[in-house]
């Protein structure tokens, strides 16, 4: 049944809907793969078997929205969604223990359309990573290459997908957490537009950027995982969902169709690695093939998009995480101590060194006195970017850029340089800044600076906001043309 | 630069300890990312309207219908220290 886990969950759907495969069989060989899982990618998987409590009715709503139903496939959820009465951890010591009273939205819209809940995904710590080496709980290893990472912070939820012990995955994108991972596993990987899925029961990293989307092998199930999880929610005052809903993908060519390449985070880009260029380039030339016309574009401030960034999600998370404080939830720690003594060993033992910069690097930017100088002027650049992606969208359909400036770095490489790690998400973060949807698609191997065996290449579109059905339909026209093979050497027949 | 004053200052808005370790390096680390971050003092920002959020929304309210809240015991289930119905906490001086 090895061949089952080289489907695409579109294939595999089809394959039950013609009785060559039942759904159970497809659970448990899932079941099967992720409890034999040694990449590090899961921090609870589920048993193989008939699920313990049957499946809740299908909700009329998302019924209709889904079509089909996703008829028991296996979903792995990054361990920031709550899943009820099943460890969440948000790959934190300080949350380990918690079992949420609640379901996420996003998770739940998925189970009532029929998803079965595989496992739960390792991630960095509160999200707060481009490696996963931030995850409380151990780093996750990429499936082409052991000794690499596999990205972040969705590492977890890219690792199983491309590593074949999950058919897909849920992840949380806040500067490119989705996007890179996807990128360095060489998987498809959507960050949708802020406001397309609720974020209820997400647990909060920076709540002005987080936002919830697939990590898939192809094109057509990150259109299918999002048709279900999209939508308003009464429990998520900012979500609205996406107008008119989501199309599968059938696009086959991208005749009259403008690309537009910002140099600022392409050949420009900071840190922008010689093997990334070259495949970047080529897929340029594949999207002229198709019919698609290119031509450069500027996007004046987003070089300084990062540099907003790491005031604004700081900011955020700081008071976001400010509830884990030894009363609620989680772990506590020295209980005789007075009350502040007491959340401030809580805090101490709980957290790791990155969210520990982090609440540091937001506290001091909110800070008396400090507020205007770092807050108000990264607000403030924040309002620049969106302005630029405005005025490039009257002359362009799409954006496009490489979707990290290198291939996979090696475990440890970066973990020294906190300032270097956050160069990884020089290409995503400002589209998250404006709140836009972004596809990484994986386009080609590249041997990483310095050589070694070809590792994945992402390629980033960008499309204006709530645009996710033209541009799932654009990605999946140059998916075709691309024809990635998605299987890492060590799956490979 | 941050020195290891302001270190101490920001940690205890944070209610986060530190150790004498962490203080040094967080004073190091966080000087170095605020320099690359103050490279956006070169763009003109003057009249530009700040963003706290990208979509225009205003006012989302839903009907004010009473309805019942989550039982208490489920609320209190996942605390470290439940007691008599509450959150107990450690004495501010203890």
């Amino acid at each position: 049944m090895d061949d089952v886990l080289e489907l695409t969950v579109a294939e595999a759907l089809r394959r039950i809907s013609d009785g060559d495969l039942s759904a159970g069989e497809y659970f448990d060989t899932y079941a099967k793969a992720a409890a034999g899982d040694e990449l590090g990618a899961y921090l609870w998987t589920a048993d193989p078997g008939p699920p313990a409590t049957p499946p809740p009715p299908e909700s009329e709503t998302s019924r209709r929205r889904a079509g089909d139903s996703l008829r028991g496939a296996p979903l792995a959820v990054k361990d920031i969604f709550c899943t009820e009465g099943i460890e969440t951890t948000a790959g934190s010591r300080i949350l380990e223990g918690y079992r949420p009273p609640y379901t996420a939205t996003a998770v739940r819209k998925l189970a009532d359309a029929g998803a079965r809940l595989l496992g739960k995904t390792n991630m960095d710590e509160f999200a707060m990573g481009s490696s996963t080496e931030n995850s409380g709980y151990g780093p996750v290893l990429n499936p082409w290459d052991r000794e690499r990472v596999p990205g972040g912070s969705s590492g977890g939820s890219a690792a199983a997908v491309a590593g074949r012990v999950a058919p897909w995955a849920i992840g949380t994108d806040t500067g490119g957490s989705i996007r890179q991972p996807a990128s360095l596993c060489g998987i498809v990987g959507l960050k949708p537009t802020y406001g397309a899925v609720s974020r209820y029961g997400m647990i909060a990293f920076a709540s002005s950027l987080d936002q919830c989307g697939p990590l898939t092998r192809d094109v057509t199930d990150a259109a299918l995982l999002l048709r279900v999880a999209e939508g308003r929610d009464a429990c998520d005052s900012t979500s609205v969902g996406i107008d008119g809903g989501v199309e599968l993908p059938s696009r086959e060519n991208l005749d009259g169709l403008r690309f537009g390449v910002p140099r600022e985070l392409a050949a420009d880009a900071e840190g922008i690695e010689a093997g990334v260029s070259e495949v970047f380039e080529r897929t340029l030339g594949a999207i002229r093939e198709l019919g698609g016309e290119v031509d450069e574009c500027e996007l004046p401030n987003a070089a300084h998009g990062l540099s907003a960034y790491y005031v604004l999600a700081p900011a955020e998370a700081s008071a976001n995480l400010a509830r884990y404080d030894g009363v609620r939830y989680g772990q506590r720690a020295d209980a005789d101590a007075d009350l502040i003594a007491m959340y401030e060993r809580t805090r101490a033992a709980g957290f790791g060194a990155e969210v520990k910069r982090r609440i540091m690097l937001g506290t001091y930017a909110l800070s008396s006195g400090y507020y205007e100088a770092y807050y108000g002027r990264a607000q403030r650049v924040r309002t620049k970017i969106a302005d630029d992606f405005r005025a490039a969208f009257t002359r362009f359909d799409y954006l496009v850029t490489p979707t990290s400036p290198t291939v996979a770095f090696k475990i440890g490489e970066r973990t020294a340089n906190p300032l270097a790690m956050y160069l990884s998400d020089f290409c995503t973060v400002p589209m998250s800044l404006a709140g836009i949807p972004a596809i990484s698609i994986p386009a080609g191997l590249a041997e990483p600076d310095g050589g070694g065996s070809g590792l994945p290449v992402g390629f980033q579109i960008a499309a204006p906001a709530f645009g996710e059905s033209g541009l799932l339909d654009a990605a999946h026209a140059l998916e075709r043309a691309i024809d990635f093979d998605t299987r890492p050497p060590g799956v490979r027949p | 630069m941050i020195d290891r004053k302001q270190v101490l200052h920001v940690a205890r808005l944070a209610r986060l300890e530190l150790s004498d370790e962490e203080v040094e390096r967080m004073s190091g680390e966080l000087s170095t990312i605020l320099d690359h971050v103050e490279r956006m003092n070169e763009l003109d920002l003057d009249g530009v309207e700040p963003t706290s959020h990208v979509v225009a929304l205003e006012n989302v309210l839903r009907a004010d219908e009473p309805r019942p809240s989550w039982p208490r015991e489920q609320v209190l289930e996942p605390a470290p220290d439940p007691a008599e119905g509450a959150f107990r906490v450690p004495s501010p001086q203890a």
